[in-house]
């Protein structure tokens, strides 16, 4: 009776508030356990690998991405401006692209090298600060705030105690 | 298949020619070998893994790796993304059937136009000519057309026509019309002033500013279909002078 007593069944011992009082090995071996339910019950397919053939081939139904057709609408001498105003925006050309590259250089350059030099001038310090080493910032710091840090202290790994 | 394909660009090719898609017989050691793509256009077919020649025509190519086969034709089959010259024929609840010269009538909604809600229907008569291009063309399913973008912009799609004369010419007459450097848009550009929408279902229409005017252009462009570049310049200069 007692010997029943001290064996308790598997499903129970599994449970999460039992699992505190079980001793290594009995852990160990339950969890080996679930570990083999798991990939038992785990299924699949005996079938060959899918293997997915590149398709080297692309079809295309329509003339005009082919022929690089033209946009349907068109007006000739100014007659319906709205048309005109949608051939020169669906019918892209070359010239047009130079156009906007141009445009696009102009608008790199919009704020001027000079500008630019009066704006950081105010930001020198900051940027310097920024490039120079954590370690190197507490002197440069030092001479501003005039309060001396023991920075030649070489820092070295404190084991931490348990 | 690539290499195969490009020795044929340029010759006269009929239904039924393959091309296959076998690999070299000789493989270079230094060259690291990879699968080229191809992409078929209107008139070549995938067969499995091979390539067949469905119209008859001349075979066509373009950089890096598309082919096509130019061919003559009247008959208009509907492809995904092309912009068509339909005519209304019914208005039936929720949707238009339009007529577009295909095998089948295109349905197109009512929602399908610029700015139309539930509320705001948009104002389509039948017999009203749409400019609209197919967001559904296959061979299973009923063509379906739309008058807006994907951004939900008409970009001048939509109801039109008033003033103008709808005329029909040749498929191979439109895409000779809308190539990136036609010699006939060139050619019209110097006549009249005068407002041109192409379908690419064959359908033209013509307004001017004077009914004669566009009943000389429609005349002019229907006779393109049969002329040479030298007869239709000859004609064009003539029709400049007052001649005709």
């Amino acid at each position: 009776m007692a010997n029943d007593s001290v064996k308790l069944s598997k499903n129970l011992l599994r449970m999460k508030f039992m699992q505190r009082g079980l001793d290594a090995e009995t852990k160990k071996q339950l969890e080996e356990d679930e570990k083999r339910i798991i990939s038992d019950e785990h299924w699949y397919l005996d079938l060959p690998e899918l293997k997915t053939k590149e398709n080297l081939i692309i079809e295309e139904r329509s003339f005009v991405p082919c022929e690089d057709l033209n946009y349907g609408r068109m007006s000739f001498k100014g007659f319906n401006p709205e048309v005109e105003k949608l051939m020169a925006l669906l019918n892209p050309k070359e010239e047009e692209e130079n156009e906007e590259e141009e445009e696009m250089s102009r608008m790199q350059t919009d704020i001027t090298d000079e500008e630019m030099a009066l704006r950081y001038e105010s930001l020198v310090g900051s940027m310097k600060k920024k490039f120079v080493k954590k370690r190197d910032r507490a002197a440069l710091e030092e001479d501003l705030n005039q309060n001396v840090e023991e920075t030649n202290t070489k820092r070295v790994f404190l084991k931490p105690q348990d | 298949m690539f290499s195969t394909l490009m020795v044929r660009v340029g010759e006269v090719l009929l239904p039924g020619d393959e091309f296959s898609c076998e690999t070299d017989d000789t493989i270079s050691l230094t060259d690291h070998v990879k699968p080229e793509k191809v992409v078929c256009g209107p008139g070549l077919r995938r067969s499995g893994d091979r390539l067949v020649v469905c119209k008859s025509g001349v075979l066509r190519h373009k950089q890096p790796n598309v082919f096509w086969i130019d061919s003559q034709q009247r008959r208009y089959v509907p492809a995904k993304g092309e912009t068509v010259i339909g005519i209304v024929t019914t208005k039936s609840g929720d949707i238009f059937k339009v007529d577009f010269g295909g095998s089948e009538q295109a349905s197109l909604s009512y929602l399908a136009f610029e700015g139309a809600t539930k509320r705001n229907r948009p104002n389509v008569q039948v017999g009203d000519l749409v400019f609209a291009q197919f967001i559904i063309a296959n061979k299973d399913m009923e063509p379906e057309l739309v008058c807006i973008d994907s951004s939900g912009r008409a970009n001048g799609m939509g109801v039109f026509g008033g003033g103008g004369l709808l005329f029909r010419v040749s498929l191979g007459l439109v895409r000779r019309l809308l190539s990136p450097h036609s010699e006939i848009r060139s050619d019209l550009d110097q006549l009249f002033t005068c407002e041109l929408v192409v379908g690419m279902n064959g359908r033209l229409w013509v307004r001017s500013s004077s009914v004669q005017q566009t009943l000389i252009i429609a005349n002019l462009l229907q006779s393109c279909d049969t002329m040479t570049a030298p007869q239709r310049r000859e004609l064009f200069r003539r029709v400049k002078q007052g001649a005709l």
